[in-house]
């Protein structure tokens, strides 16, 4: 790694000081200049944020990400050779996810190609279907539920995930397998004659991201659907909306923040998603992150790993960057 | 052709509460008809009941002669006007207009056409492509009344819209309202807490307290000729004396009280032996020792006001009352200290049945 450390840990910091210095000079040039930084939060505690934030961004985000960028663009080595001759900037493990090893004979890398886009196809629709779910029940709890029921509400959505997220894969698995609590009621009712294999269908997999990630749709939508004032519903009703165009034209124009910021967490966190793939994907799917996953820790390449990780940041980071331009959001306004 | 709208007893009530109380009420085609009411007294949520948004717990509401029972707000021939104005922050101004025309499906450049219309009809043609936001507090309610006159509405609910206005803003809006409804010709239903709104807008207007319509009638009729004694504080500045009645007679009544015996008119026909009060206005009393003083008090506090002289004075009871002196009393103006000699013609004491609580 002749080289590489010190120019992974040397650019952000260089970087930094620059930013620094940069604000430093444009804040001697401003013309309304307020108080400083250290003079509004005294010397000790403005000292304590700014190392604290700053060891936290550098050392925390930045850093182990850098890594990861250096590490994808060189060649797997047993540790002997790291730092050796061999060791050079690569593109192999960018090719290999479209290609596939230099000994196949097929063109496309097509069975990583295909869970990737799988990953990402599924993902928008379990960020769909959450949505569908989540927007009606953050409405009402925001809108119309009496205060007691909302505290009851909250308590019912947040407890279950006390529970770890595996087990909960777990739970699902039990619950929908061929021998499964489902499958013996439809059988024990006469529905069907025989068991249905949800877990292969994949039902499990949707039914278990969905959940695994329904706070992070509702709590967004729910705090931006409660700052719209009750009285902008009853105007369009008033004014003769029928319940379906006071939602879509009332509502979630002014809830937009909420569903962008709402969406994109969900989308993210299941792209990312591993245990419940792992747990309750169907034998046919093969999704993305336990293909990463399997890059580290089955065939040790760590390279590659780190590669196909990025591709998936970048593809997903490209992707919600798209669709809130789309709707004419900034990034800032989803932070609201 | 059928009254506006009818309330035909009424009674909205929340639980153990009760917001209104057996209203009955005809507002007429064209009408200008305000409810005058302090905050709490059940006038919004008349409004409301009218408008739709809330069923009344007994009674029934007609508009345009049909009972509105189980029609929704969004399909009654009415229009709200919300207090707040309610309007859509993300939507421009020719959009907030024309939002109830696209809800009725009405084709893009006729609703162009109409909006551009209520435009000019609201003096903001050089505004429809701004944001709301972007608008100054008259010209928001401005608006609002376009808005709700976009969809034709044969009645028109203002829950008190010009409160949030300051007080020259609030003036002018006042006049430029009743040109409003003038012009459109639709019956206007006005809340309003403040009386000088009301008195100078409507046609008629229903005095409200405590979920009841004390007294309906045009301006001069609930100023000059209250039937109750809340309508007399309510409306207007007052005097009310306590006393007992002695004699009736002639439609006037004698009233011993503990400040003297005074006289006034007794329009509501109470009989002798009945606790009531006599209430008289500031601008009727007279104060000197010429005749007719009927009794005396201390002035407290003389405020010069030009066309006006307001004085606050104590009888001997320890009751205040207020004295309004028209102009050109300025040379002979007492002085807190002095001791008045007060006394009013009998036709302009009223004598009022004691509510049964005050």
């Amino acid at each position: 790694m002749s080289g590489g450390l010190p120019l992974i840990i040397g650019l952000p910091l260089v970087a930094a000081v620059l930013l620094v210095v940069l604000g430093a000079l444009e804040r001697r040039h401003s013309p309304a200049a307020g108080p400083g930084f250290f003079q509004r939060n005294g010397v000790a505690v403005g000292l304590y944020l700014a190392l604290a934030v700053g060891f936290w961004a550098f050392f925390i985000i930045v850093l182990p990400q850098l890594a990861m960028v250096d590490m994808s663009f060189r060649p797997k080595l047993p540790p002997s050779q790291m730092g050796g001759p061999k060791d050079v900037f690569t593109l192999e493990n960018y090719r290999y996810f479209l290609f596939g090893s230099t000994t196949s004979t097929a063109s496309w890398n097509i069975l990583h190609i295909k869970a990737f886009f799988l990953t990402i196809g599924v993902s928008i629709l379990v960020t769909l279907l959450n949505f569908a779910i989540s927007y009606p029940l953050a409405f009402h709890m925001a809108q119309s539920a009496p205060v007691a029921r909302l505290r009851v509400l909250l308590l019912l959505l947040i407890i279950p995930y006390w529970v770890n997220e595996i087990l909960r894969a777990f739970a699902f698995r039990v619950l929908l397998s061929s021998g499964g609590v489902v499958n013996k009621l439809l059988l024990g009712s006469g529905l069907t004659s025989e068991p249905i294999d949800f877990l292969a269908a994949d039902v499990g997999l949707y039914m278990g991201l969905s959940y695994a990630y329904l706070l992070m749709m509702i709590f967004p939508l729910y705090n931006a659907i409660e700052s719209l004032d009750k009285n902008q519903i009853e105007a369009a009703r008033d004014l003769g909306a029928p319940w379906w165009h006071i939602h879509a034209f009332v509502v979630m124009p002014h809830a937009k923040p909420g569903i962008a910021s709402g969406c994109t967490l969900v989308f993210m966190l299941c792209a990312g998603a591993l245990a419940a793939p792992l747990v309750l994907g169907g034998p046919r799917t093969l999704w993305f992150t336990p293909i990463v996953y399997d890059r580290f820790y089955q065939a040790f390449n760590w390279p590659q790993g780190a590669a196909y990780a990025l591709i998936l940041l970048l593809t997903c980071i490209v992707f919600v960057l798209a669709v809130l331009r789309l709707f004419r959001l900034s990034l800032g306004e989803i932070t609201r | 052709m059928a009254a506006a709208v009818e309330l035909d007893g009424v009674n909205v009530t929340f639980g153990d509460f009760v917001a209104v109380r057996d209203a009955n009420l005809v507002i007429e085609p064209g009408e200008f008809f305000s409810f005058l009411g302090p905050s709490g007294c059940g006038k919004t949520t008349l409004l409301r009941t009218i408008s739709g948004f809330i069923e009344p717990t007994r009674g029934s509401v007609r508009i345009g002669g049909k009972d509105m029972k189980g029609i929704g707000p969004n399909r009654r021939p009415t229009a709200l006007i919300f207090q707040n104005l309610a309007l859509f922050p993300m939507m421009s101004v020719a959009e907030n207009i024309g939002y109830g025309l696209r809800v009725r499906g009405v084709p893009r450049h006729e609703r162009d056409e109409k909006v551009k219309n209520l435009l000019i009809q609201v003096a903001l043609a050089e505004h429809g492509h701004k944001q709301v936001s972007e608008l100054s507090g008259g010209q928001k309610q401005r608006v609002a009344i376009a808005r709700a006159l976009a969809v034709e509405p044969s009645v028109l609910l203002l829950d008190e819209p010009l409160s949030a206005l300051d007080l020259k803003l609030r003036q002018h809006m006042r006049a430029e309202l009743r040109a409003i409804q003038k012009r459109v010709g639709i019956t206007f239903i006005y809340i309003t807490h403040d009386q000088g709104e009301a008195l100078t807008m409507s046609d008629r207007i229903a005095v409200m307290n405590a979920g009841v319509i004390e007294q309906v009638g045009n301006g001069r009729a609930v100023y000059a000729e209250p039937r109750t004694p809340f309508v007399a504080s309510f409306v207007g500045e007052n005097n009310g004396i306590r006393g007992r009645i002695t004699s009736v007679a002639n439609g006037e009544a004698v009233l011993d009280t503990p400040i003297g015996t005074l006289r006034g008119r007794n329009p509501v026909g109470l009989a002798a032996g009945q606790d009531a009060l006599l209430f008289v206005r500031p601008e009727a009393l007279r104060i000197g020792a010429g005749a007719g003083a009927l009794f005396e008090g201390e002035a407290l506090d003389v405020a010069y006001e030009g066309s006006v002289t307001h004085i606050s004075m104590r009888v001997r009871t320890g009751q205040k009352l207020t004295v309004t002196l028209g102009g050109g009393a300025a040379d002979a103006l007492p002085q807190p200290g002095d001791t008045l000699q007060v006394g009013f013609e009998p036709r302009d004491g009223l004598v009022l049945a004691k509510a049964a609580d005050a």
